[in-house]
């Protein structure tokens, strides 16, 4: 039996030409009157995938999650699965279930009529049903609620039954829309990692819309980041994370400084980058851009190194000002305003108990980084 | 106790709910009076409850009016949930406008054009007038009434349900009756109350547009009242407040020990 | 993985999610159809009858007007009897000043009642709004309780109350207030009385639901902010509780102008009001076209307040979403 860290480590069947696209968008567009939700997008997910959207609120995430459902259709474009046209094809006869982020969990029935509702209307006949029921009381955990109504469970259970209820019918594609939205934190911590049990176990294709960034980074195997309805990237969490395409994507998801300048010189590894407020860094080469072209260096805060004194070996030194300062308990956030002007955001982890440089107010103090501790972004 | 709840509050809600039931009360009471005078307090007696069994005219008109009342109330909250299903539902179709005109004018149409305009269709499309044409009178009256209730019960309702129920495979008519259907049953059933009460209460429709054998409990008390006040009436009356009463009493005792129930449900499942 | 059974059976039923559809689409046809159709055969179309026969002619016949305008006589009596239709009956409202008095008076009195009734009605919606949350629902209930008891015998109730030799009267006597009975029934005042007394929750429940919605900290900030409880009151509570107030208005003043019952019972034979006119026009002199006109020229007349009504309400439905 394979640990769940390797089986999730081997799985990348977006890097292999061979592997088959399970749901396709295809040039989707859906309009609802002037709105455009979602805008010429065209995304592949993977069978057996855990795939997150992320986006803030109103990016178009959540119509795309509904088209796949089938409770919209696209204006433009079409949505495939496994190959079929879903076009014209009723919620009911789609073979992918929904979990609502309010639950929608019928509030006349209990527990296990909530779960058995969708087998029920599948035809099923009752003694599968009941088996069926059971199996997904107890792998959710909840054997003992099965006569409950909705208004009788606490926040998490609801959340569990919500999940039963849309995994009984073993539909081929999970849709799930702010799925721990409702939940405290704590509690969606734990649950987080119960949905990511459940999909191996139970081998389904996830896609799960969320605003959370922390969420989508611990939970999927890729994540794409809509905004204003398009898809400014669909990569795996580090990727986003260390290598982000955009400087929307940059923003978007953790903490970044940039530095905005021009191509000064190029060399045949690296690029001096003069900033626009006069300072001059030297990056790793990751684009072609030419002498005298706007660019703009990403680089994470935690990349950042904070010293009082000017490191002996570093290529790339800024002196500045302690600006602010905040202890979070692992680590402690700097603020350092450069003597240029600009404030840069770097955060050290507090590895011993006791810093032996400790940094305050007004020092003066110097930030350091590698040329390829950041990405050089063009868009 | 609220800090808010001033004297003031307080004086003004006691003596608005005194003159709301102070003549009721008084209508009650005299009601057991003995003297045929109603207003001169004579002993206590139920002479008036038995006589106004009775009165045969009485009896019939009674039993008129609850057949008018049950029918109508029926067929108007089918009609009523209809209507504010079409309401809430379909946001854009030709005539939505006279639509919701059509709903909402009749709440306050005053009764003396509806009654007349009801009886001038009738006589036009040569209906007798009768049980049939009260029933259909009160029939559009009340269902724009249910439509109201039912619609503000409807707007509040979460889509998501009937989403859910169509995603896990049951088409839009199995979802309307499965789902749909029995979470606004509360609001069907007051739906369904408030126009059976307005068929009960309605003189001025039924005036116009009934006909021989066909009189209602109003019309009747209303040719009494109009000869002179008399106990007998007043025990009717007594009779009717009583059983209106009675039933609104219970459904909404039996309404707030389901909601204390799911609020206890509630509070012991976050604990749990 | 091969292809998913998107339809539950076999490529057979190639059609049936197109069938389906067409037959929810049948459905909710019906939905809107049926409705649809009931209020305009009975709402809608008799208006237009009230509208043709208030340009008829008085008849002694069954019915009692003419031209009557159907197909016995073919197209061509149909279109004779157009000919026959006149203005007569609105020109005849307008030369007899009864009517123009009726109408005046019913306007003065449903406004003065629906001004009383706002002033009695607000401080009971107010106290009920400010109670403790846990007795709200059961004074809600009180308000709407005597609503489901018969409006006849609400109003009835107070012909006892009001006659020369009623409570009231007596209650005064007794206590040397008066020396002679108040002269109550049968006068305008008896009229104010009852339309106040029946129609005070029609007021009450949209003033509450405006008020109950309201924060109580806007009043505590507007306090804090140095402004007096009147003060506070005519600034903050009273336009937050606009929406409530209008619509308690309309609910009172539209069904007051057409009232029958209330001036018939307490108003007595002195007092006049349109819709006891129209009402006697009508069971009384049998005159169906006069009756017609007046229903016309009185709908007429609340035509505005009747569609301010549904904006209120269409208004209130957008909040409520």
């Amino acid at each position: 039996m394979k640990s769940l860290g390797s089986i999730r480590r081997d799985f990348a069947p977006w890097n292999d030409p061979n592997a088959k696209p399970y749901i396709q968008f295809e040039n989707v567009t859906k309009k609802f009157g002037e709105f455009t939700a979602v805008n010429n997008l065209s995304l592949t997910i993977f069978e057996r995938e855990f795939f997150a959207l992320l986006g803030a609120s109103g990016c178009g995430k959540s119509t795309l999650l509904r088209m796949l459902a089938g409770f919209e259709e696209p204006t433009a474009g079409r949505i495939l699965l496994d190959g079929q046209d879903l076009r014209g094809i009723p919620p009911y006869r789609r073979p992918v279930n929904m979990m609502f982020q309010s639950y929608a969990l019928f509030p006349h029935m209990s527990v296990e009529k909530n779960i058995a509702f969708g087998l029920k209307q599948e035809g099923m006949p009752a003694p599968d049903i009941e088996k069926r029921v059971a199996e997904m009381l107890k792998l959710v955990k909840l054997e003992q609620f099965a006569k409950r109504k909705p208004h009788q469970l606490s926040g998490g259970q609801r959340q569990r039954v919500a999940l039963a209820r849309s995994v009984a019918k073993r539909p081929k594609v999970l849709l799930l829309d702010e799925p721990l939205g409702a939940l405290d934190k704590k509690l969606r911590e734990e649950t987080q990692f119960e949905l990511m049990d459940l999909q191996q176990n139970l081998g389904l294709t996830f896609v799960v819309v969320t605003h959370d960034q922390e969420e989508a980074m611990t939970m999927a195997d890729r994540i794409a980041i809509i905004d204003k309805g398009e898809v400014m990237q669909v990569a795996t969490p580090a990727e986003v994370y260390e290598a982000p395409s955009s400087r929307f994507v940059a923003h978007f998801v953790g903490n970044v400084n940039m530095f905005e300048g021009k191509v000064a010189e190029r060399a045949a590894n690296t690029t001096r980058i003069t900033g626009t407020t006069g300072a001059q860094i030297v990056v790793e080469n990751s684009t072609d851009s030419k002498a005298g072209s706007d660019i703009v260096f990403a680089i994470r805060p935690e990349k950042i190194k904070v010293t009082s004194k000017k490191p002996a070996d570093a290529v790339n030194a800024l002196e500045g000002e302690v600006y602010d300062v905040a202890y979070l308990g692992d680590m402690t956030v700097y603020h350092i305003r450069l003597d240029d002007g600009q404030i840069i955001r770097a955060s050290a982890l507090n590895a011993a108990r006791v810093t032996e440089d400790p940094l305050t107010w007004n020092d003066r103090a110097w930030v350091s980084f590698r040329p390829d501790a950041g990405v050089v972004l063009t868009r | 106790m609220n800090a808010t709840w001033s004297r003031f509050n307080v004086t003004s809600v006691v003596l608005g709910f005194a003159f709301l039931y102070l003549p009721i009360v008084l209508l009650v009471v005299f009601s057991f009076n003995e003297s045929k005078l109603v207003t001169v307090w004579g002993g206590f007696s139920t002479k008036w409850y038995v006589s106004l069994f009775h009165n045969q005219g009485l009896m019939d008109a009674t039993w008129v009016t609850a057949r008018v009342g049950v029918i109508s109330a029926t067929v108007a909250t089918v009609l009523g949930t209809l209507a504010a299903l079409t309401l809430t539902r379909y946001t854009r179709f030709r005539g939505r406008i006279l639509f919701s005109g059509m709903v909402f004018a009749p709440l306050v149409m005053p009764e003396v054009i509806t009654g007349l305009s009801l009886l001038l269709l009738f006589v036009a499309v040569g209906l007798d007038r009768g049980f049939l044409t009260v029933t259909l009178a009160h029939i559009t009256l009340t269902m724009c009434f249910v439509a109201v209730v039912v619609q503000s019960r409807l707007v509040s309702f979460d889509r998501s349900l009937e989403e859910a129920a169509m995603d896990l495979g049951a088409t839009p008519v199995k979802t309307f009756f499965q789902i749909t259907l029995p979470v606004i049953m509360p609001a069907i059933v007051s739906g369904w109350m408030l126009a059976f009460t307005l068929s009960l209460d309605d003189l001025v429709i039924a005036s116009f547009t009934s006909g021989p054998g066909a009189t209602t409990l109003p019309m009747k008390i209303y040719s009494q009242v109009r000869l002179g006040v008399t106990p007998e009436i007043n025990a009717a009356c007594t009779i009717l407040i009583a059983v209106v009463a009675v039933g609104v009493i219970i459904a909404s005792v039996a309404n707030k020990r389901r909601e204390v129930q799911r609020q206890l449900d509630e509070q012991a499942a976050q604990r749990g | 993985m091969s292809n998913i059974a998107i339809t539950d059976a076999g490529p057979s039923t190639a059609a049936k999610p197109l069938l389906t559809r067409l037959g929810a689409g049948f459905v909710s046809r019906l939905v809107i159809i049926v409705p649809y159709l009931w209020l305009l055969f009975f709402f809608f179309i008799p208006f237009i009858i009230v509208f043709k026969i208030s340009l008829s002619q008085s008849a002694i016949a069954m019915p009692p007007y003419t031209p009557v305008l159907d197909f016995t006589d073919g197209i061509s009596g149909f279109f004779a009897g157009f000919r026959e239709l006149s203005f007569d009956n609105y020109v005849w409202l307008t030369q007899d000043a009864l009517y123009f008095k009726a109408y005046v008076t019913s306007v003065i009195i449903a406004a003065v009642s629906t001004i009383l009734t706002l002033l009695v009605g607000f401080p009971i919606a107010y106290g009920m709004a400010r109670a403790p949350a846990t007795i709200r629902p059961t004074l809600l209930m009180l308000v709407i309780l005597p609503f489901w008891t018969s409006f006849l015998i609400r109003v009835y109730a107070w012909i006892g109350i009001l006659k020369p030799e009623g409570l009231l009267n007596q209650l005064l006597l007794s206590l040397h207030i008066i020396n002679q009975p108040l002269i109550i029934l049968n006068t305008y005042t008896a009229i104010f009385i009852g339309i106040v007394y029946s129609y005070l929750p029609f007021m009450v429940l949209p003033l509450y639901s405006s008020l109950e919605k309201m924060d109580y900290s806007l009043i505590e900030a507007a306090k804090d902010l140095g402004c007096p409880p009147t003060a506070a009151f005519w600034k903050i509570t009273f336009p937050l509780s606009l929406p409530g107030v209008i619509a308690g208005c309309l609910l009172v003043f539209i069904p007051a102008v057409g009232e029958f019952v209330i001036p018939d019972l307490l108003g007595g034979s002195q007092t006049l009001m349109i819709g006891k006119t129209l009402w006697n026009e009508f069971f009384a002199n049998r005159d169906w076209p006069v009756s017609s006109a007046v229903a016309v020229i009185l709908l007429l007349l609340l035509i505005v307040p009747i569609m301010l009504f549904q904006q209120a309400q269409a208004r209130a439905q957008e909040q409520d979403k």
